[in-house]
């Protein structure tokens, strides 16, 4: 037999809208409607076939969720959708202003630590960054169809969501793991 | 046609008829076995009315075994050969079991998994697990009059996929078909959410025997999501049985102990912390091999004071998970209480002081995991309706799993906590020219060195192409199932050449170990169970035919006319395999039809989402 179905894409999958201003509920709501289809526990009864059939569409699903429910992921994925890789480790060129801004609140973290304050500052400035930044990419992916500058704000975004990551360990002693994109 | 079909129970494939199916809870002090009757769970108890099986199993001379009470009555008298707690040696060597020094066995060490030595014999914790599982199915079979399609067994959620494995080679080496390993918290949270139809964020607590679990969830219209999960898998009622165990032994002044009184003074331990549960204080009493007495008077002040630390343990792993599903104690809406340990009083007010409300501990701790097994056991069987009114399970994996990479760190593909299934690739490349080889080792765990996680499986990827540095692409498959179980393949993408090898972890039995544990255990009643097994297959093949044909007459429109002409001529293979008497000739036939309607099955299901998002795109559905 030939004509497997293709592997619908993720907003497919979940009869979304692909854009990046995404109602998280509905994603939800669509989550659970495919899963409560394909979930292996449906197909336990069911032949071998079924079985393997629904293991993976389910891993799809969670897959295709995962990606649609995290900002950055969800916005990565529709640059690639449409052509545009994001390429985190090969493309590392940022806006200067950019760079001199992570230097300062690389800083700013290490004085806090070693004098033991509150971050609680440095926090907000971040999180208000990262809400800049979905702004942009809202209007990058959503309006003016930019692909080409969301990418280079995913990459940002990443940067902003890996400090934010040290921020959270607080005082544990973990080095700051590399996200995947 | 017939008018009367005669069927054993459990084995007919009628559409209304009930299929037998149970949840059995295997737990480090106790199991227990459950089923749905006449759409109510119910726990199934001996003939002496007890439903509760000490999960204690007694090696004899003549190599038979003596499980449960019987057992029990011996663990002080013949510790060597009475293993006791036999769930924390599952998937486990020697180095990591907790207190080697106290325990009365005689371990050998083996890769993988210990060993422990017995009079009838060398014998692997899946073994005497199997034993347990063995009597629990006999229990079933004789209580419900006829052979089981299959069993949901009960995990804890932290158990790691060594022990998982371990757990279901122990179900299959016990004649059992396993529908689903299903972590304790999440049955738990079945049974409460069914019984009083809740809604909302629970917090399931779940201190057995020898493990710990914490689970959040939500749940909503019938969806059980597990947010996040954490524990310890080796931390459990037993450590606070120990816990008070030494303290009798500095205060009686005893130093190394014979095993028959090691087991009687943690016997003399497990009972006092019992009797301080419901008393403010008790004493403990014993009379050892060497004629002394000991004698010490406890409260339970004192209990509580020296084993603060464990419950603090538990609670730091509550607070974890709570911090993994993004959310704060009062968000909370009901806490479970499950494991007979919840019945300490100092454990049932810590957990109370944490979320800010008493818990919930209606029904029977002990019990609650094999009534939620059972009711998904039925469901699972194909008992209830299938039009979507039944509830979901969602669940995580509860640990990280990932690779070596250079420097011996470790490199996660599947984080904890992910929903499974689940499936995700990485790619590798070779960091020497003319390399032809790939070292994959597969580890689980959080920690960033290889040597702080748990090992599970390392396998060579041969035959890759002589290339330039950097030029291959081996791309490392990760696959979860639903039952929480890894396989993992290696494929070279860039030549022609395919070089793929499916891993099982190590800790696992392998196929051909099962075969031949099966053998060895059937040898005695070899005749009968043959024919049995026959039996089986033919009814599963049978069933394997009524699905397809079903599906044939609701999607037939999917084939193409050669297409459908195949899976025609599968079926009539199946059927006529089917009136010989050869079980294997069975399974070939079978396995070829359910070659033969892979691609069917997947259209099949691409349909069936179609149909569950028809006509509607959800989001302009709910937009206002």
């Amino acid at each position: 037999m030939t004509n497997v179905p293709a592997s619908p894409d993720y907003f497919e999958l979940f009869g979304l809208t692909p854009r990046f201003a995404l109602d998280l509920d509905a994603l939800e709501i669509a989550y659970q409607r495919v899963q409560s289809r394909v979930h292996p526990d449906r197909h336990a009864a069911g032949t071998a076939a079924d079985r393997r059939a629904a293991m993976h569409w389910a891993a799809l699903a969670n897959e295709a969720y995962r990606t649609l429910r995290d900002e950055g992921r969800r916005a990565a994925y529709l640059c690639e959708l449409a052509g545009v890789p994001i390429d985190a480790s090969s493309n590392t060129a940022m806006p200067a202003s950019f760079l001199a801004r992570q230097l300062e609140w690389r800083e700013a973290l290490a004085e806090s630590r070693a004098q033991g304050r509150p971050v609680a500052e440095l926090q907000a400035e971040v999180d208000e960054q990262r809400s800049e930044t979905l702004r942009a990419l809202a209007a990058a992916l959503d309006c003016a169809q930019d692909r080409k500058h969301a990418a280079a704000l995913v990459r940002q975004l990443m940067f902003i969501d890996r400090f934010r990551a040290e921020l959270r360990a607080g005082g544990e002693s973990r080095s700051a793991h590399s996200t995947q994109g | 046609m017939a008018l009367l079909q005669i069927a054993e129970p459990g084995m007919s494939t009628a559409p209304h008829q009930h299929r037998l199916a149970v949840g059995i809870d295997l737990g480090t002090t106790n199991s227990l076995v459950a089923t749905v009757r006449h759409g109510a769970p119910q726990v199934l108890a001996d003939e002496q009315g007890r439903v509760l099986l000490p999960s204690i199993v007694r090696y004899l001379a003549d190599g038979a075994a003596e499980i449960g009470h019987g057992a029990q009555h011996h663990q002080a008298s013949d510790p060597r050969n009475t293993v006791v707690s036999v769930k924390r040696f599952m998937g486990r060597g020697v180095k990591d079991v907790a207190h080697v020094e106290n325990l009365p066995y005689d371990f050998v060490d083996a890769p993988g998994m210990l060993r422990l030595r017995t009079v009838a014999g060398v014998k692997s914790p899946v073994e005497v697990s199997a034993e347990i599982l063995k009597l629990l199915r006999e229990r079933a079979e004789k209580s419900l009059g006829g052979s089981l399609v299959g069993a949901v067994i009960t995990v804890p959620a932290y158990f790691d996929d060594a022990q998982r494995q371990a757990t279901r080679d122990a179900a299959r080496l016990a004649g059992l078909n396993v529908l689903r390993l299903l972590n304790e918290p999440t049955a738990a949270a079945l049974a409460y959410g069914l019984d009083r139809a809740a809604e909302g964020v629970y917090a399931v607590y779940d201190l057995g025997g020898g493990t710990f679990d914490i689970s959040i969830l939500r749940l909503s219209q019938g969806v059980f999501k597990v947010l996040a999960t954490g524990g310890d898998s080796a931390l459990g009622g037993d450590d606070f049985d120990h816990r008070l165990y030494c303290w009798a032994l500095e205060q009686a002044n005893l130093s190394l102990l014979a095993p028959q009184d090691q087991r009687l003074l943690t016997v003399k331990a497990r009972a006092a912390k019992e009797a301080l549960s419901s008393r403010g204080a008790t004493t403990l009493q014993a009379r050892l091999s060497t004629g002394q007495w000991v004698n010490l008077s406890i409260s339970a002040e004192a209990f509580a004071a020296m084993t603060q630390h464990l419950v603090a343990k538990t609670l730091e792993a509550t607070r974890q998970a709570l911090r993994d599903a993004d959310l704060k104690a009062a968000d909370v809406n009901g806490v479970v209480l499950v494991g007979g340990a919840t019945r300490m009083p100092h454990v049932r007010k810590a957990v109370a002081d944490l979320f800010g409300r008493p818990p919930l501990a209606d029904i029977d701790p002990d019990q609650v995991v094999a009534i939620g097994a059972a009711l998904q056991a039925d469901l699972l069987a194909g008992n209830r309706s299938r039009d979507g009114a039944d509830w979901l399970l969602l669940d995580v994996i509860p640990l990280s799993l990932g690779l070596e990479t250079m420097g011996e760190l470790v490199e996660h593909v599947i984080a904890r906590n992910s929903p499974i299934p689940v499936t995700r690739a990485q790619e590798f490349t070779t960091f020497r020219d003319g390399q032809t080889a790939m070292a994959i080792h597969v580890v689980q765990g959080e920690r960033e060195l290889v040597g702080d996680c748990r090992s599970l499986a390392r396998f060579e990827l041969r035959g890759i192409p002589p290339m330039t540095a950097g030029a291959a692409r081996v791309r490392v498959c990760f696959q979860v199932d639903a039952d929480g179980l890894l396989s993992v393949t290696a494929r070279e993408q860039t030549s022609g050449v395919e070089a793929s090898v499916a891993v099982k972890p190590s800790y696992g039995l392998s196929d051909e170990d099962i075969a031949r544990m099966l053998q060895e255990s059937l040898a005695a009643v070899d005749a009968d169970m043959r024919a049995r097994m026959l039996r089986e297959q033919q009814v599963e093949a049978r069933r394997l035919l009524e699905a397809t044909e079903a599906a044939l007459a609701a999607d037939g429109d999917l084939l193409a006319a050669g297409e459908r002409a195949s899976i025609v001529e599968l079926l009539a293979g199946v059927r006529a395999a089917t009136r010989a008497s050869d079980a294997d000739a069975v399974k070939a036939a079978v396995d070829a039809l359910a070659r033969g309607t892979e691609e069917f099955a997947e259209r099949r299901m691409d349909r069936s989402i179609r149909a569950a998002l028809a006509g509607r795109r959800v989001d302009d559905v709910l937009a206002k």
